[in-house]
């Protein structure tokens, strides 16, 4: 059978399925469990209430409980296990200071921290700084727009186009990468970008920047535009430059944001594995923890150190992630 | 502490629309003067090019003497408070009142002296550390007239200041900018508001502004006088609308006699008046509006009135009531008429109405005839 016609299917089972069960399980309880007639009717409206917010969540919470909670505690549990003849021995924390030893997983924790330091803060800068630049001229929707479009790009697109740009080729040679292009047209050497250590790993995380900050952009200017007009007029009547009414008026003003984003990259951030997978695989000590930890579990088949490595990540991305709600709840309200 | 003078101050938007033109205003030092008129008269307007917030389009504005058309709002020496308070929501009291001098690095010992004397002259001193979300509307603004206070400028500038305000804080908020003012008898004030009790009260004079666009182009001033002079004497029927509550009655009618009281017969009405404006033989036959006030409306018996009517409507105030009478077509608005003490089972009943000369006035072609 045609795949369209198999996606089709699976479309509308899919769908139907759900409505299906939303609507059937809703008729059982009306009808037949708690039925809103005869002599306990008032009550039984009460309980179909209570029980009707549970059907409708089962199907969610069931799916987040196979598909997330479940995982978490397997691979802790694989964490903890060795693979051996005839099956999984329990080793206790072996992986996990065999991994503290490596010194491939030491170069992956602090190339993270630097990634965690550097994208978050640049992405929120270069954001708020293009937020506030556009919002006063004519083209300012075509630069946003521009600005905005690396966010529609794959991290692996967004890596391949880069990797352009760093290309090099040998001297002497037509350099099709772009900095290679700029630099020998300058007369300087082409050079092999990204072995040039510790700057390869400013040149990943400019790439990772570049996607972020369009994100960052757009969140900070509707809470730039949201900042009443009134108190930069009150600002201005009260001798502030530009440069103060900026970072005394508006930006405290719209902090609460701000965190919300530096926060919600930060999370992006921990997570960061296919660019690094795509222009380096970690190579001339660009490594970081995803990418460390798919290195194990699926190119070594060392699962137990694999899924330790994932545990940490669990383990520093959870606080942030929790700080995170936390805000953006303390925002909505 | 200083004067404002605006001299053929115009505002033009884009080039092409019109919002204020041929303002001519002086304002003395110490004085209250309140810009009234009807929403998109440009009043605010006018207030935020004073204050440098818009560009001035045409004409010069002098505070002090000097020509301040492109000096920086900042260096006006004026002061603004806004109708939505425009507080500092992340800093506090203190910091918002300090902000300025903060701004000027003025010394911190001075700046808390200031911010001191602002806040006990406004009993603010209990909340200076709190931040303005943990303040009452009231509160809000009193800060934000604290923080024009502190920079003890030349000239304050007021914004539709008790817009905001529910109507018990409006008429205390109301006095304590009165009583601010007695306190700083130096300083000159510039108050816009829509409010006619507000301008009645507070204003040594009073600038009625009209919007361009209903005068055909004309003027931006319709009169300028202190309150009493706008409330005794309009020079025109916008004016005589304008202030006044409810509006003067505006009746059509007929120069029957001229000299130094006019005659007038009512088209509306029916009936014939006599007002104490002076008119000239050539007057004689000329069409008019005759306005008279609801409040100087008097009821009579006898056969010398100037209206006849039948009551439609009739509230009672208590102190007043309020008499309103069947329109003789649907475009036109009733004929009120303001009588004190209580009145009751008016409606549907006929009554005459005449008023004494010196409270008629007579308009023709919208202008009063003490004015041409």
């Amino acid at each position: 059978m045609n795949p369209a016609v198999l996606g089709l299917i699976t479309i509308i089972l899919g769908v139907g399925g759900c409505v299906g069960y939303f609507w059937a399980s809703n008729f059982v309880l009306d009808r037949f469990l708690f039925p809103a007639s005869g002599p306990n009717a008032g009550r039984n409206i009460n309980r179909a209430n209570a029980i009707r917010p549970w059907l409708f969540l089962a199907p969610a919470l069931l799916a987040l409980g196979l598909y997330l909670a479940y995982p978490v505690v397997a691979t802790f549990w694989l964490s903890l296990h060795d693979r051996a003849a005839g099956g999984n021995v329990f080793v206790g924390l072996d992986n996990y200071s065999q991994m503290l030893g490596e010194a491939k997983f030491r170069e992956a924790i602090f190339n993270n921290m630097m990634w965690l330091i550097v994208v978050p803060a640049a992405s929120t800068a270069f954001g708020l700084l293009a937020a506030q630049l556009t919002d006063r001229i004519g083209w300012g929707s075509l630069a946003k727009s521009l600005i905005f479009m690396p966010m529609a790009i794959s991290f692996v697109g967004a890596s391949v186009i880069w990797k352009l740009i760093y290309d090099a080729r040998p001297e002497g040679t037509d350099q099709i990468g772009v900095l290679n292009a700029v630099v020998t047209f300058f007369g300087g050497e082409p050079q092999q970008w990204l072995t040039i250590q510790p700057w390869n790993n400013l040149m990943l995380m400019i790439v990772l920047i570049w996607i972020q900050t369009g994100f960052a952009m757009v969140i900070l200017g509707a809470a730039l535009r949201g900042i009443p007009e009134e108190t930069v007029e009150a600002a201005i009547l009260d001798g502030a430059s530009p440069w103060q009414i900026f970072f005394k008026i508006k930006v405290p003003q719209i902090m609460p944001t701000i965190v919300v984003v530096w926060t919600t990259i930060t999370l992006v951030v921990l997570k960061v594995f296919d660019i690094v997978l795509a222009m380096t695989n970690g190579q001339w000590e660009t490594q970081v923890l995803a990418n460390y930890m798919y290195d194990k579990l699926f190119r070594s088949f060392d699962w137990g150190v694999g899924s330790a490595a994932a545990m940490i990540i669990m383990l520093l991305v959870s606080p942030i992630l929790v700080w995170n709600v936390y805000n953006a709840r303390k925002e909505m309200r | 502490m200083a004067n404002v003078k605006l001299t053929d101050v115009s505002k033009i938007y884009g080039g092409q629309v019109e919002v204020l033109k041929d303002i001519d205003l002086d304002i003395e030092t110490g004085e209250l003067v309140v810009f009234v008129g009807p929403s998109g008269c440009g009043k605010s307007t006018l207030l935020r090019m004073i204050a440098g917030l818009e560009k001035i389009s045409g004409g010069t504005l002098e505070i002090d003497g000097q020509v301040v058309n492109d000096i920086p709002p900042s260096q006006r020496g004026i002061a603004m408070v806004f109708q939505s308070y425009a507080l500092y929501p992340h800093m506090t009291v203190r910091e918002n009142m300090a902000f300025a001098l903060n701004i000027a690095k003025m010394p911190k010992a001075e700046i808390d002296a200031a911010v001191d004397a602002a806040a006990a002259k406004l009993q603010l001193t209990e909340y200076l550390d709190r931040l303005p979300k943990a303040l009452s509307g009231g509160q809000r603004q009193r800060v934000a007239i604290g923080r024009a206070v502190v920079r003890s400028p030349k000239v304050y500038l007021f914004d539709e200041p008790l817009s905001n305000l529910d109507a018990a804080l409006r008429v205390a908020t109301r006095i304590e900018i009165a009583q601010l003012k007695e306190q700083m008898p130096d300083s000159t004030m510039i108050y816009v508001t829509h409010d006619q009790v507000e301008a009645m009260t507070l204003a040594s004079r009073i600038v009625v502004l009209d919007a361009l666009k209903d005068n055909g182009h004309k003027y931006s001033i319709a009169q300028v006088g202190s309150p009493l002079e706008l409330y005794e004497t309009p020079n025109s029927e916008f004016v005589a609308k304008f202030i006044g509550s409810p509006s003067m009655n505006l009746l059509a009618g007929e120069i029957v006699g001229t000299g130094e009281t006019t005659t007038l017969k009512l088209k509306e009405g029916g009936g014939t008046i006599t007002s104490a404006v002076p008119s000239t033989p050539e007057d004689m036959g000329a069409e008019v509006n005759v306005g008279i006030r609801p409040e100087d409306a008097q009821e009579t018996t006898g056969d010398d009135y100037a209206y006849e009517g039948t009551v439609e409507v009739r509230e009672s105030l208590g102190e007043v009531t309020l008499i309103y009478f069947e329109r003789s077509a649907p475009e036109h608005d009733p004929v009120i008429a303001k009588l004190p003490g209580i009145h009751t089972g008016l409606r549907g009943k006929t009554m005459r109405l005449t008023a004494k000369p010196e409270k008629v006035h007579v308009f023709r072609n919208g202008v009063s005839l003490l004015y041409r």
